[in-house]
């Protein structure tokens, strides 16, 4: 790596600096965001609740 | 061919038919069909993400390229992880997924037809992707189809047929989660194979600091010395030499170093291949869609890990490999270059693998190829299935129609066409082979600014979002057909009309059609929404809130 000028060098370490991020922000967040998942089962069963209560 | 290797072959096909028809199992409605009932697990979706993305060109293309003009090509592969991966999961993965949710949107052209409440919009989206992603879908099902011709021998044509029945079948059968399981598949292949070719090169030069280091005086002795005082009228068009003289000439000087600023070279590698390529998959439809096929951001942020490691193996490890092997060459082929050793760009990698790498290599790395095409190819053709059944024959029509039974036609309908031009042009014309350069430039052009607005700013209207389309159409089509000099000589329509291959001479016809129509098309997104009148707050409502 010696060998590359200061623009590829900086587009190499930048390359694996962006991966390093990837891994980051993957491993520290792995488990969050999980309460934002809409359970489309519950969704849909009280829509058609809701249905129902119209009819009625 | 060896017993192993037949039976390597047919474990393969099983596997893949297996995975189709496991997707075909689980599919139980429209929703299943076009976009894998919103459930994906995070590792299938970014292997599909990473796969449908990467190619055979990109492997094959851009490994040759990489050949020929250095290491400054890695510039791209840090756009492919930071704007590709982080950018796109981090920043617009979860607002698609909640938007496309809300909005009930099955494909990229409805997300933004109903963002902007426009059916025009929608049909709009669904004419741009039928009329260029055929031309795409074709360029990588020539890729290929030449391998498989070429490795086992057998006719191009019979190659093809029995290719297109593959993927026909366990892409019309399993839809979006039989293609997005063995996207998954193939792009394991495709993960262990670039990272056994990378050990392999860098042990053959003795070590990763050495590799590099030759690359300096490889190019004094095969580029410099011998060519430095030659014409390049002297030279064949095309040649090996050639094609270094003419890195020379546009600012180049050396593998290991950047060409010099704002020369032909840098505008060529920046805004072109940098620029074009790393901006320009935020707006692919194939991509945009699996965003929508997770059920929470908690896959979005797995899949960031996994989706960077992925493409770092890809086009990190190729453009690496690719400017290497010119060392390798050197060392190993009596003192040439890697283009004077494999003859042209495109035959570079394959040439490399057959003569650098042992012989069971070769036969994984035909895999990875195949496995890089089938993956992008299986997208493209569910991405225009849903094209013409969804967005299309659906909006155009005023009665209920069946969305999955449409859509498999739709997905018949465009592989047809896609196999007949890939049939009929298997020497590959330039219209062809510069049709994915033209395909990210004028999708980014035209989606970029309207899908990107439409996620964060209530203020943009259906009127700004047409506008900006629009616009982003005409500029970046003026500037393919008569302008950037690579796809306005492939097209042929300036010279046909006005005798020169490019209207604007100089260094400006090195300037990709992205960089002039993108900002173009954002400036009139703002400026005409700014001065429309505002979408209602009901649908803005139903938008953005839960």
């Amino acid at each position: 790596m010696e060998s590359f000028d200061i623009g590829v060098s900086a587009a190499f370490w930048l390359t694996i600096a962006s991966a390093l991020l990837c891994i980051y922000y993957g491993a520290v967040n792995w488990n969050k965001g999980a309460e934002e998942k809409v359970d489309k089962n519950i969704e849909q069963w009280a829509q058609e609740e809701d249905k129902i209560d119209e009819e009625l | 061919m060896g017993v192993l290797e037949n039976i390597i072959i047919i474990a393969y096909l099983a596997l893949v038919g297996y995975l189709g028809f496991v997707g075909y199992k689980q599919t139980k409605n429209t929703e299943d069909y076009l976009i894998a009932g919103r459930d994906t697990h995070p590792f299938i979706m970014a292997l599909s993400y990473g796969a449908t993305f990467i190619s055979t060109a990109a492997i094959v293309g851009f490994g040759g390229v990489a050949a020929w003009l250095g290491n400054s090509l890695l510039w791209l592969t840090f756009f492919n992880i930071f704007v590709g991966i982080f950018v796109a999961f981090v920043f617009l993965g979860n607002p698609t997924r909640k938007m496309g949710y809300r909005l009930n949107a099955h494909t990229f052209p409805e997300f933004l037809g109903k963002r902007f409440d426009s059916k025009f919009i929608q049909m709009f989206g669904a004419i741009i992707i039928l009329l260029f992603m055929p031309l795409y879908a074709t360029a990588v099902l020539i890729g290929g189809t030449h391998f498989i011709a070429l490795y086992f021998s057998v006719d191009y044509h019979m190659a093809l047929l029995v290719f297109s029945i593959i993927i026909t079948a366990y892409v019309i059968a399993g839809g979006l989660k039989g293609v997005m399981l063995t996207d998954a598949l193939q792009g394991s292949i495709m993960f262990i194979a670039m990272i056994i070719l990378l050990f392999v090169t860098f042990d053959s030069l003795g070590g990763i600091s050495e590799a590099f280091s030759k690359l300096d005086s490889v190019w004094t002795t095969t580029v410099i010395e011998p060519l430095s005082s030659v014409s390049i009228k002297d030279l064949k068009p095309g040649s090996p030499d050639f094609m270094m003289k003419l890195s020379t000439l546009w600012g180049f000087e050396g593998w290991n170093k950047m060409p010099i600023f704002l020369s032909n070279g840098w505008l060529f590698v920046i805004t072109t291949i940098v620029f074009g390529v790393g901006i320009g998959v935020l707006a692919q439809p194939q991509l945009i869609v699996r965003f929508m096929t997770v059920s929470s951001k908690r896959e979005l942020n797995r899949a960031v890990l996994i989706g960077g490691v992925f493409i770092l193996s890809m086009t990190g490890i190729v453009f690496i490999v690719g400017s290497l092997t010119n060392a390798w060459y050197y060392e190993f082929n009596e003192g040439r270059n890697a283009l004077q050793s494999a003859g042209s760009i495109g035959k570079v990698i394959p040439h490399f693998i057959n003569t650098a790498m042992p012989k069971w290599f070769s036969f994984i790395f035909l895999f990875a190829l195949i496995s890089a095409a089938m993956s992008t190819l299986s997208s493209q053709f569910h991405t225009m299935g849903t094209a013409v059944g969804r967005d299309l024959i659906e909006q155009l029509s005023k009665k209920d129609m069946n969305s999955m039974l449409i859509t498999r036609i739709g997905i018949i309908i465009m592989i047809l066409i896609s196999v007949s031009l890939a049939y009929m042009f298997d020497k590959q014309p330039a219209i062809i082979a510069r049709s994915t350069a033209i395909f990210f430039a004028l999708c980014a052009s035209i989606f970029l600014p309207s899908f990107i607005g439409g996620l964060f700013w209530k203020r943009v209207t259906t009127t700004g979002a047409i506008s900006s389309m629009l616009i982003g159409f005409v500029v970046s089509s003026f500037w393919l057909l008569f302008v950037h000099f690579k796809e306005a000589k492939a097209l042929g329509f300036c010279k046909a009309l006005f005798g020169t291959h490019s209207l604007i001479g100089g260094k400006i016809a090195f300037i990709d059609a992205l960089i002039i129509a993108l900002p173009l098309s954002t400036l009139v997104l703002i400026v005409v929404s700014l001065l429309s009148k505002p979408s209602s707050n009901e649908h803005l409502k139903v938008c953005y809130e839960d």
